[in-house]
């Protein structure tokens, strides 16, 4: 045998990851920087499938990193920029011991500066890549502009976050984006559909901040860094796709409500643009009912984006402003609100052709007859349902209809809130071809929601008690023969004992499964029991509910 | 109300004081005369009182000096102390002792720190020159008769003061002009003050100039002004250095300039707002860069929030008390939700949620510290899973229903066997009883007393004999029912009887042979073969002449033996101990012997006497095995709940476990004509499986579990103990630990 011995952990897997701390040193980079860097460039560690092999031996905890990844951070030239700064930090440190004030002045005014430009292209090559990756940097940004000046950013930080957030939702109420509202308890969700991407954000409530001592906001300040260029660029080819001017002459000294009233300049003033309309393409390939539902999807979403069209609302001063005002705009409807509360209403209270009034208190001293006074919920639920829900529900001081979260898609088997029925029912009945089912739900409607279920319940009794009745009937019919002939309970038989069968059959074949496929099975199967379990456990939970409210109800009609 | 009358009065004595001593300086040569009259008159002993009333009262001055609120000069406040002290008694009770014994205590004290003071006093700005001993503590002079000299250098003496209280007082009273009148102490006199003194003591308490005439708001004239002038301050010429170049200017200079060549600061930069500038980024996009991050994972998105999350979720979705709870007894980490779901009944009741920040933080961190891995989820249809197996119906024939059940036996049935013409069925039990049952009608034909457990009862398969053999305790029993047609009975018999000419040879050994006699033989028990041990298991030979017993024992090679009955002979086939004995079994057309050990499965040619094969049958412990009829499968059943089918053909290793069972599996059968074999287990099912064995070597054979026959009743932990198929229908016998046979077709 010749050569030489292999010597372990010089091959393989234990060549191509790095700890950090050796790869901080090749980098030359302090532990802060290097997390920078990391951030910037969006490096994450990674997790070798043979710990233990890559760690040569030892067991210890430690973070791994791809070799490449960390070789791609070698050529990075922000890495340069961080050591200038660092040269730059001692320098003024120094000439502050020396109290030279005129060299700190120098230095400071030669504050090294980084751009993030090149990286931003280089993480996201595609104008869609970025658009796909938009989510993180929006909701940072909405949440760095409500922040207040108290030194836990710096201020022109704020400042730009607040710029970027405005820009962002003038764009998406000029090109009517918006898809879906969401209150939570955390704050409001929008979801908007940008070039066929979704986008969803999370807008923290209009209150100050109560700063965490546990967060480290250098590391939320480095994301904001890359999450304000990212969406600037966004911004600006954003803006340019519509044909509009970019920066927007929005007065950003103002607040961003006063923003949002005004629409953007156009860069060429030319008439709106006709949608251009789905070519029909009958490809081979493509059934024509997919077709035909395509078409109806496009013609739905058409509608929802003039859903406000030729509504005017009139924002109470208790009501959140912004959310609803940015809400409303995206759907075309025009809003205002008290000109003492906010810069930038367009109409007064006492303007006659005010079509809705949003209030959030009991009630209201002067009501004006030709408008509706609703509570800001309704907006939001018009929005998810895709049509003008009827305003009943939600007049002033009327307990409101639960608000339902529209990113749950049930698929068939998980629990279904009755009001999402509900909803379901009137989104169908806009359909002409179902007039009738249409007002038979508008009563349903007016009767109220506890009625309607009422009317189910009814319906599934009525059923039962039809089954009911024609057992009954059998069994008279029996009885008034004097022979019981067994030969009709076998009829019903063949198809149970089938069923029998079947089952048995499954159960048999069950048992002849190999070990690993059983497993996955048996696996399977209980994720579907607990699934159903649940919905279960909800539908039981509603009805005893409804059934509770049903008795205080009658107990109050009784007395 | 008392206080501040008499805070008013001093501030009245002060203004007074303040008159005395204007009128003093003013009207001193006036009464210079007077003064020395007095002097001259003055008794030396009551001098002496004065002074001591003086001290007195100077000591109280100093004491109140701070209370009062104007400023005024000391020696005035003498004056006032001294008045005081005069006035005190005439005014009342009420402060006067109160005053005096204030005095009395800070006495001491204040003297000393007169003493130390004593110069302070001394003023330059003294006019008085009538008494040329100057600005002096009086109290010096305390113990002298004169008070000081006047100009010429004469002894001024103290005016002899005989002015009691009541003098005081009645001049007080009489005097109209009393309140102007001042005591002057370095002449002892008293002086009246004119109008314009006190008209001039009047405007200096007002803190206005002594001056009538003085005008306080003169115009002011400014001095510097930022009017240029014509000519300069100072009219000297310019120096030289003004005009030559500084050098050391020019060294500082010179080292800027050399500090920006050498790159070491760098000229002013120009403000770019370019960071804030921004343009299209993705002008020429190109894919190119992309391939470089092959390995780069997009983060997964934060999951979209449900109904739980909305602040007017449905009822249904909020926590009940329970929920709640649990929710906080649980782990952060095993939590469904990180919140509560929470209702409000309106949008302005919403409050801030106080975690947002945090949760904004953990997605930051997640983004730059966890690692990423693409998990393939697996997205399978659970019924695709299910292996498409032949309908069992399409299987049939295989028993279905239990139909019979046959009660007789008070204790376990542990081993069945049926007749080879299948009319027949033996059974024996722990209540020490052989039955032999009918079939059909599931009659009990036959009660033999054995008396012991029957561990094992196989029937000759031979079906022109009809014998019985049981095992009990360390007995075989050879029975002869005679349930069967005379011939058969005879045939029977004459096998029999034909042992009995060996018999004696075969004397020696661990066995012994020998016949049922009296009452035994009356039962049908015709032959016994005693062993050393006891036996558990019997099994015949397919001819019906050869006999296994199984005595398992761990440490002898005396496990197995095999006995001839026609020649009465009993043999032990191996010499070693190779395990566990668990059950043995004959190959039914070829001369093979099969023995189950607690592992395995060993197969030995009784023609060439060794082992041809070994069968693994991964399991831990056999208990049960079967012999297909053709030979050439074999089904083990095992305590750890398996079952291994074997093809001797292809491997020694089992071609199919079988996972049916939830128990031990405690026995195996095989049909003899049907493809069927069936299991029995402790969780009291049999479960009939359908093995077909294609000839086509290429297709794989198929078991087919059919059905699973259920009806016994698990007592003691057991279930069913012993299966057998009917020799020619599809019917099986199972036998269980509740005392019942039962028969499924």
């Amino acid at each position: 045998m010749g050569g030489l011995q292999k010597k372990k952990y010089e091959r393989g897997s234990a060549t191509n990851y790095i700890t950090r701390n050796k790869a901080r040193k090749k980098l030359q980079l302090s532990l802060p920087d290097f997390r920078r860097l990391c951030i910037l460039k969006g490096i994450y560690p990674h997790e070798p499938k043979h710990k233990k092999k890559v760690n040569k031996g030892s067991t210890a905890a430690r973070t791994f990193y791809l070799l490449k990844d960390i070789r791609f951070l070698l050529h990075e030239p922000i890495v340069r920029k961080f050591r200038d700064y660092k040269v730059f930090v001692r320098k003024l440190k120094k000439a502050y011991g020396k109290t030279e004030y005129s060299d700190v002045e120098r230095l400071r005014e030669n504050k090294p500066s980084y751009k993030l430009d090149h990286i931003i292209k280089e993480r996201y090559p595609t104008f869609i890549d970025a658009l796909r990756d938009i989510d993180d940097s929006l909701c940072m940004c909405f949440l760095f502009s409500t922040f207040a000046r108290t030194g836990k950013c710096h201020v022109q930080t704020i400042q730009l976050c607040r710029r970027l957030t405005v820009e962002w939702m003038n764009f998406v109420i000029t090109s009517r984006a918006l898809r879906k509202v969401f209150i939570s308890i955390k704050g409001i969700y929008y979801q908007a559909e940008v070039m066929g991407q979704l986008i969803t954000w999370l807008v923290p409530y209009q209150f100050s901040h109560d700063h965490p001592t546990d967060v480290d906001y250098r590391v939320m300040a480095t994301f904001t860094e890359l999450y304000t260029t990212l969406l600037g660029f966004i911004n600006f080819r954003l803006y340019h796709s519509l044909n509009l001017l970019y920066p927007p002459k929005v007065s950003l000294s103002l607040t961003k409500l006063s923003a949002l009233s005004s629409s953007l300049a156009r860069v060429v003033s030319t008439a709106e643009e006709e949608e251009a309309e789905l070519d029909q393409f009958p490809d081979e390939g493509e059934d024509i009912e997919k077709l035909e539902a395509r078409e109806k999807e496009q013609k739905q979403l058409e509608a929802q984006k003039k859903l406000f069209d030729g509504l005017k609302f009139f924002l109470n001063r208790e009501v959140p402003r912004e959310s609803l005002a940015f809400v409303i705009r995206c759907f075309g409807g025009e809003v205002s609100w008290d000109k003492s509360v906010c810069i930038g209403s367009t109409y007064e209270v006492t303007d006659e052709t005010i079509t809705h009034h949003i209030v959030d208190r009991p009630n209201v001293d002067k009501q004006y007859i030709n408008r509706y006074y609703i509570q800001p919920q309704w907006v939001y639920d018009c929005v998810n349902a895709k049509i003008v829900l009827p305003v009943e529900d939600y007049f002033l001081g009327v307990t409101l209809p639960p608000h339902l979260s529209p990113f749950v898609e049930e698929k068939d088997g998980d629990y279904v809130p009755p009001e999402k029925l509900k909803i379901m029912a009137l989104q169908r009945g806009e359909k002409p071809a179902h007039g009738q089912e249409d007002e038979e739900e508008e009563e349903d409607e007016e009767e109220g929601e506890d009625e309607e279920e009422e009317d189910d319940n009814e319906e599934e009794e009525d059923d039962e008690e039809e089954a009911d009745e024609k057992s009954l009937k059998k069994m008279e019919e029996q009885r008034s023969k004097v022979k019981v002939t067994p030969g009709k309970m076998k009829v019903e038989n063949p198809a149970r004992l089938e069923e029998e069968e079947k089952a048995e059959e499954k159960r048999l074949a069950i048992m002849m499964m190999k070990k690993k496929e059983k497993y996955l099975y048996d696996k399977i199967m209980f994720g579907k029991k607990r699934k159903v379990r649940e919905a279960n456990k909800l539908a039981a939970k509603r009805k005893a509910h409804d059934d509770a409210e049903k008795s205080k109800k009658k107990k109050k009609t009784r007395k | 109300m008392e206080e501040s009358s008499s805070r008013n009065m001093r501030r009245e004595e002060a203004k007074k004081v303040r008159q005395k001593t204007v009128k003093k300086r003013s009207t001193e040569e006036e009464e210079e005369e007077q003064d020395e009259i007095f002097n001259f008159n003055k008794k030396p002993a009551e001098e002496e009182e004065e002074e001591e009333d003086e001290d007195l009262s100077d000591s109280e001055d100093s004491v109140f000096s701070g209370l009062e609120d104007s400023g005024s000069d000391s020696e005035d406040e003498e004056e006032e102390g001294s008045n005081d002290k005069e006035d005190g008694d005439d005014e009342g009770l009420k402060t006067g002792p109160e005053e005096s014994e204030q005095i009395e205590e800070e006495k001491g004290g204040v003297t000393h720190k007169k003493q130390e003071d004593e110069y302070e006093r001394d003023s330059s700005d003294e006019e008085d020159i009538r008494n040329t001993v100057g600005n002096i503590p009086m109290e010096w002079y305390r113990d002298f008769p004169h008070i000081g000299y006047d100009l010429d250098g004469k002894k001024i003496y103290k005016p002899i003061r005989n002015k009691d209280e009541l003098d005081e007082f009645l001049d007080k009273m009489e005097n109209p002009d009393y309140w102007r009148t001042v005591h002057d102490k370095q002449t002892g006199s008293d002086i009246v003050l004119s109008d314009e003194q006190v008209e001039l003591v009047n405007r200096l308490q007002r803190g206005q100039f002594g001056d009538v005439n003085f005008n306080e708001y003169q115009p002011q004239v400014e001095f510097f002004s930022g009017d240029l002038m014509v000519h300069p301050v100072s009219n000297r010429p310019a120096d030289k250095r003004s005009f030559i170049p500084s050098l050391i200017e020019k060294e500082k200079v010179s080292k800027l300039v050399h500090a920006i060549k050498m790159g070491w600061i760098k000229p002013r930069r120009q403000d770019d707002d370019s960071r804030g500038r921004y343009y299209d980024l993705w002008t020429n996009e190109d894919s190119s860069i992309l391939a470089k991050h092959r390995m780069h994972l997009p983060a997964p998105k934060i999951p979209l929030p449900g109904h739980h999350e909305s602040y007017n979720p449905p009822p249904e979705y909020l926590f009940t008390d329970e929920e709640r709870a649990l929710w906080e007894q649980q782990d952060l980490s095993d939590r469904k939700f990180p919140f509560v779901p929470q209702r409000f009944s309106s949008l302005r009741q919403v409050p801030a949620f106080p975690r947002f920040i945090h949760e904004r933080f953990e997605r930051c961190l997640d983004l730059y510290l966890c690692p990423r891995q693409r998990k393939m989820r697996v997205n399978v249809n659970p019924e695709d899973l299910i292996p498409k197996l032949p309908k069992p119906k399409d299987l049939q024939p295989f028993p279905t229903t239990q139909s019979l059940v046959y009660r007789g036996h008070s204790g376990l049935v542990r081993s069945i066997s049926v007749s080879p013409s299948g009319q027949w069925l033996a059974s024996g039990s722990d209540d020490g009883s052989v039955r032999f049952w009918e079939v059909r009608s599931s009659r009990c034909m036959k009660t033999v007393q054995v008396g012991g457990a029957v561990r094992s009862v196989a029937w000759n398969p031979n079906p022109s004999v009809c014998l019985l053999a049981v095992a009990l305790d360390s007995v075989v029993l050879i029975l002869s029912p005679s349930l069967a047609d005379r011939q058969v009975v005879s045939s029977s018999e004459r096998l029999l009887s034909g042992q009995q000419e060996e018999e004696p040879a075969e004397g020696v050994g661990p066995v012994t042979w020998s016949e049922g006699e009296g009452e035994e033989l009356n039962q049908g028990i015709r032959l016994k073969i005693q062993h050393p041990k006891a036996v558990h298991q019997v099994a015949w030979h397919a001819k019906g002449d050869y006999l296994a017993s199984v005595m398992p024992d761990h440490s002898s090679h005396l496990q197995v033996f095999i006995h001839q009955v026609s020649r009465r002979r009993s043999q032990n086939p191996f010499r070693k101990n190779k395990g566990l004995v668990q059950c043995v079994s004959f190959h039914p057309v070829r001369p093979y012997f099969f023995v189950a050990t607690q592992r395995s499965v060993r197969i030995y040619n009784l023609v060439k006497q060794e082992m041809t094969k070994k069968l693994q049958a991964n399991s831990k412990w056999i208990s049960s095995m079967a012999v297909h009829p053709g030979g050439d499968h074999v089904v083990c059943g095992s305590y750890d709940c398996r079952l291994s089918w074997f093809d001797l053909d292809l491997s020694t290793k089992p071609y199919k476990m079988l996972r049916h069972h939830k128990k031990a599996v405690r026995g195996v059968a095989y049909h003899r004509l049907y493809p069927l074999f069936a299991s029995a287990s402790d969780d009291g099912s049999v479960i009939v499986c359908h093995g077909t064995v294609y000839n086509d070597l290429l297709q794989n054979p198929l078991i087919v579990p059919v059905k699973v026959l259920r009806g016994h009743v698990i007592t003691h932990d057991l279930g069913v103990l012993d299966v057998t198929f009917h020799p020619t229908q599809p019917w099986i016998f199972s036998s269980g630990s509740d005392a019942t046979i039962r028969l499924f077709t």
